[in-house]
């Protein structure tokens, strides 16, 4: 059942949400032994949230659009008294003392939270096999990454064990894990949903969004998050744009681009080009305009990108030092300093302390202006060759990721061949616009190909339109 | 002023830091409060909890604008900045601080003589926490380790920096002085060095009579009090003059102000030049006061002591630098001056300065219009000197009337009729005298005068008794 | 742009990020490192001339509190979480220093 079907049943009261959350702790207690697409599948408290649902529907009182609709929550996201770990050793066991921002509404909004899911260890990765607590596996092959950073959340929605998950997108971790497994994620727009309880990686481009089994449930579960939120100033105050005001609308009219460098990016897989033309071909047959265009500036994304993220993140992760919470590792007779490197040392992961130091460098004195100040600018240009590509067309179309599913391991011994995977999804976030991964058929080996759909900032609702025409149309 | 030692001049700046007179934090709604029980008033964002977002506090943007208006500074559109390093007392190891864009900019404050001392910049920041360190008599070199309580992290601070123009010990605490009365009378800040409110650093340096290169300059930390700052100026700059003197060089470096050895010591383990890796704070957005917001700050500041000093001289023909001048505004007891007769307005400011401002509690509840009476009388002869200063005493005790208390006393005012009936009686009892008094010998003045003061009972005004002698002599 | 990072440079920034590497993860790194930065090095081709920098996406300005108490956090919920815990407050190994 969709997530749409499972809320209306619930709130009709054809079935509880008791049921429901049993049928799919079930699954995932069954499942994810092979999986591991959790960190903790929480039973307890999804039960006692459950009960909590049936009582409302009992009473008479709304329970919220999502009642009863199990939700995976990557393990960035903070959940009071429950641990949130960003699968990392140095925030393992660490239990929040508050509710994100995004908690607190999915639980307004009738939805029960079964379990926090594995990631990339701080979001830092492209196939969550950077995980402190061990990889995730695609449930479509598990000789394969689900892809990464929010692997964990990805994979639980493939394998079934909850309808709907939010994951955290930087550089496309939301994106190409969908892409990868085989169901749909989406980045918002910058500023659309609040980052509060989100734990930071790169502030500037980092945003909460849902993955889900089809476009539907995904537009459903943004319009429960996103909104003017006063805790992050980053926030937009101004009314979220409805992402499932048009998903019957069709495509008849729209002007959609299919954006060249993107296409023709290093390292694209011919197979995934291929349904890429497929996709644009069959929304031209649906009645869109659809062309071809430039958008020059988007190649220079990931050299941008791999210089402000990991700088954003050097300062972010300061503070896990082994002070307040998290891990500490001590010397005996040592002082603080030694107490600080030494809790980081064994608390980070290799690729961790990889960007830490990169961004450290990209900051560092003499080498701001040519590194972190240069890459800002650059971010720029990208928007401004954003701005001009809209002048002509409504929504912009490229591949997600530059291949399928690829085998665990198989790209772990060098870093920049993993940093190729985001050249279709960072543009986005450095613009700050939303962007969509649909499936949209399988490669020659059989596993899943997203198309990404882009749109201007605050254009969701003809994003999510737009998206769920491919997915109608979708092999 | 220029202080020439042997050749030498000292040239002084400071940075001051001021805690903010809000009710919350600068990013948090925590309360702005000193004394409560350890890490009782923190929340996610001033403990820096991962996922927490600071949301810039009004008020403390209005106290900002008002104090850089005061000082004559440009209030402009400002960033914040991330300061980054490692301390224990830094939940988030970097600090929320303005960088090369602060929100005040280029102003001026004139010191009492007339001179004026360049600010630099005056820009809004975080407070950080407080360590407190165990064993070792609580001093940080000899301790076993440290406790760390947040209570006072996130409290909003300004901090004010001089150009280097001031050019003595007595400079530098004339314009701690200053600033503070400004920060008080715009309701900034309460100022308390003793209660750390207000911070003061001093850069210290020292170069040749009439060179106009600057020296090598050391920060000197940790004066608690005016009286610290001026013997740590002293201490430091004979210091330097000593090294220099023997053909050696300053060090460029931090030094720790020792109240009880009277001296500046090097700090140990000092790091070379910190790179802080200053970049734009990503979770804020510009800071761009309308122009509208400007005005309302600007029309609504209180008159500033140097307006006030400027008032009273003018008011009471003395210099605005004269003690009795500085003392009365320093104590806010200008409206006791202003409430006196104008005409009586020198004498006025006399009792205020001397007798009033000898007990501050007591000035603070003195009927300004009782007052004025009191000087009236003193002014028309009605109370001698003597007389006035006790009525002023009792009336600052217990309050009432100047009238009535002088009736209690015994204090008949002599009026002019009377004296003259004492100086007519004087007179015929001692023909022979007068006679030598009329043709010339003044010294015999004194000889009737006693007589008029014996005759009185000493109540007589004395002043007066000598012009009445010599308006009958017709001179 | 700048000459090559070289292990000197790994090792500063590693002490400046308070990590500490073994001699081979400072080679190790410094390769993979100067490997990202030869990646980067095709935005100095770039014309950025009068190019604003863009610190955020989207051009939002003076968001503000209103200066209002909120309550805050549970000191018990707070100090459960620490690694070491004395008086109520945080503590730490012994500082060397002052702060910078």
């Amino acid at each position: 059942m969709s997530a749409r079907e499972i809320a209306a049943a619930v709130r009709a009261g054809a079935t509880s949400a008791a049921a429901v959350v049993e049928e799919h702790l079930e699954r995932a207690e069954g499942g994810d032994g092979e999986v591991h697409a959790f960190n903790s599948l929480l039973a307890d408290h999804a039960r006692r949230a459950a009960v909590a649902v049936d009582r409302a529907v009992a009473e008479g009182r709304d329970p919220g659009p999502l009642a009863g609709v199990p939700v995976a929550l990557k393990d960035n996201i903070c959940t009071r008294g429950i641990p949130t770990t960003c699968s990392s050793r140095i925030l393992d066991g660490w239990r929040p003392p508050y509710d994100a921002t995004v908690v607190r509404r999915l639980a307004d909004s009738g939805a029960v939270v079964i379990g926090k899911t594995n990631m990339d260890e701080f979001a830092m990765g492209s196939s969550t096999e950077n995980s402190a607590f061990g990889p995730t596996r695609n449930p479509r092959d598990k000789t394969r990454v689900p892809g990464g950073s929010s692997g964990g959340s990805a994979a639980a929605v493939a394998a079934g064990f909850a309808p709907l998950a939010l994951g955290s997108d930087t550089g496309g971790s939301i994106r190409q894990p969908a892409a990868l497994c085989g169901v749909v994620g989406a980045k918002p727009t910058y500023g659309l949903v609040s980052r509060y309880g989100l734990v930071a990686f790169a502030s500037s481009l980092d945003q909460i969004g849902p993955l889900a089994a089809d476009v539907a449930d995904a537009a459903v579960l943004l319009d429960a998050i996103s909104g003017p939120d006063p805790a992050d100033s980053t926030c937009l105050a101004g009314e979220a744009p409805r992402a499932a005001e048009r998903l019957d609308a069709g495509v008849d009219g729209i002007r959609v681009g299919v954006v060249r460098e993107l296409a023709e990016a290093e390292g694209m897989s011919a197979d995934v080009v291929s349904r890429l033309r497929q996709a644009a071909e069959a929304l031209a047959g649906a009645g869109a305009k659809v062309d071809e265009v430039s958008v020059p500036a988007a190649v220079y994304g990931l050299s941008a990108y791999y210089l402000i993220a990991p700088a954003e993140a050097s300062s972010n992760l300061a503070r896990y030092d082994g002070v307040r919470y998290g891990l500490r590792v001590e010397e005996p007779g040592g002082d603080v300093t030694e107490m600080y490197e030494a809790t980081r040392t064994a608390g980070f992961g290799d690729e961790v302390k990889r960007r830490v130091m990169l961004g450290t460098y990209a900051l560092s004195a003499g080498y701001y202006d040519a590194y972190y100040g240069k890459a800002q600018k650059v971010r720029t240009l990208i928007i401004r060759d954003f701005d001009a590509a809209y002048e002509s067309f409504d929504v912009l179309l490229s591949p997600t990721a530059p291949g399928t599913a690829f085998p665990l391991g198989s790209k772990t011994a060098d870093p920049l061949t993993m940093y190729l995977n985001d050249v279709c999804t960072i543009p986005s976030n450095l613009a700050g616009h939303p962007a969509i991964s649909v499936p949209f058929g399988w490669g020659d080996d059989g596993l899943p190909v997203g198309v990404q759909v882009l749109a201007p900032a605050l254009g969701e609702t003809v994003m999510f339109q737009v998206a769920a025409h491919i997915e109608r149309l979708a092999p | 002023m220029t202080e020439v030692r042997t050749g030498w001049e000292t040239v002084v700046g400071l940075e001051v830091h001021a805690e903010l007179s809000t009710a919350t934090k600068l990013f948090c709604g925590c309360r702005n409060v000193f004394g409560e029980e350890p890490n009782t008033n923190v929340c996610p964002v001033c403990l820096g909890l991962p996922g927490s977002l600071p949301v810039l506090n009004r008020m403390a943007v209005e106290l900002a604008m008002r104090i850089g208006t005061a000082l004559h500074c440009r209030v402009q559109p400002s960033q914040f900045h991330r300061k980054n390093y490692f301390y224990p007392d830094m939940p988030k190891d970097y600090q929320i601080s303005q960088y090369d864009v602060p929100i005040n900019a280029d102003g001026w404050l004139e010191l009492p003589g007339g001179r004026r001392v360049g600010i630099v910049r005056a820009h809004l920041e975080e407070d950080t926490g407080k360590t407190t360190h165990v064993g070792g008599g609580g001093r940080i070199h000899e301790a076993s380790h440290s406790l760390v309580d947040y209570n006072r992290a996130g409290v909003p601070l300004v901090e004010i920096v001089s150009a280097p123009d001031m050019r003595s010990a007595e400079e530098a605490k004339a314009y701690v002085d200053e600033l503070r009365a400004i920060l008080v009378a715009t309701g900034v800040s309460d100022g308390k060095m003793e209660e750390g409110s207000l911070r003061v650093d001093a850069n210290v340096s020292v170069r040749p009579a009439g060179s106009d290169q600057l020296g090598t300059r050391c920060e000197i930390k940790n004066m608690n009090s005016l009286r610290s700052l001026g013997r740590a100026v002293e201490y430091e700059a004979s210091r330097q003059i000593r090294l220099i003197g023997e053909g050696r060089t300053v060090i460029q470096e931090t030094r720790h102000w020792d109240e009880g050895a009277g001296k500046t010591g090097s700090m140990r383990s000092k790091e070379e030049a910190y790179d802080y890796r200053y970049f734009p704070e990503p979770d804020l957005v510009p800071l761009a006061p309308p122009a509208e917001w400007l005005g309302r700050v600007a029309a609504s500041l209180p008159r500033l002591p140097a307006e006030r000093r400027a008032a009273l001289a003018a008011l009471s023909g003395s210099s605005p630098d004269s003690d009795a001048v500085v003392t009365v505004v320093r104590l806010g007891l200008d409206r006791l001056v202003e409430a006196a007769p104008p005409e009586h307005a020198a004498l006025a400011l006399r009792r205020t300065a001397n007798e009033v401002a000898s007990d501050t509690e007591a000035a603070a509840r003195l009927d300004a219009r009782a007052f004025a009476r009191l000087v009236a009388l003193e002014a028309g002869g009605k109370l001698t000197v003597a007389q006035a200063r006790t009525v002023l005493k009792e009336l600052m005790r217990r309050g009432g009337d100047p009238e009535e208390i002088a009736a209690e006393l015994g204090f008949e005012a002599l009026d002019a009729g009377s004296l003259e009936k004492v100086v007519d009686e004087v007179v015929a009892a001692h023909p022979a005298e007068w006679e030598r008094y009329a043709a010339g010998e003044d010294k015999l003045a004194g000889f009737f005068v006693g007589l008029v003061k014996k005759a009185t009972g000493g109540s007589a005004d004395l002043g007066e008794a000598s012009a009445l002698l010599r308006s009958r002599r017709g001179g | 742009m700048p000459s090559r990072i070289t292990p000197e440079d790994v090792k500063h920034v590693a002490r400046l990020a308070r990590l500490r590497l073994g001699p081979e993860e400072v080679q190790t790194f410094t390769a993979q490192l100067a490997a990202v930065l030869d990646h980067a090095r095709d935005v100095e081709a770039l014309d950025t001339a009068g190019v604003e920098p863009t610190a955020h996406p989207l051009p939002l300005v003076n968001v503000l509190r209103d200066d209002v108490p909120r309550r805050g956090s549970d000191r018990d919920e707070v100090l459960a979480e620490a690694p070491e815990v004395e008086d109520h407050r945080f503590r730490v190994p012994r500082i060397l220093g002052e702060a910078p």
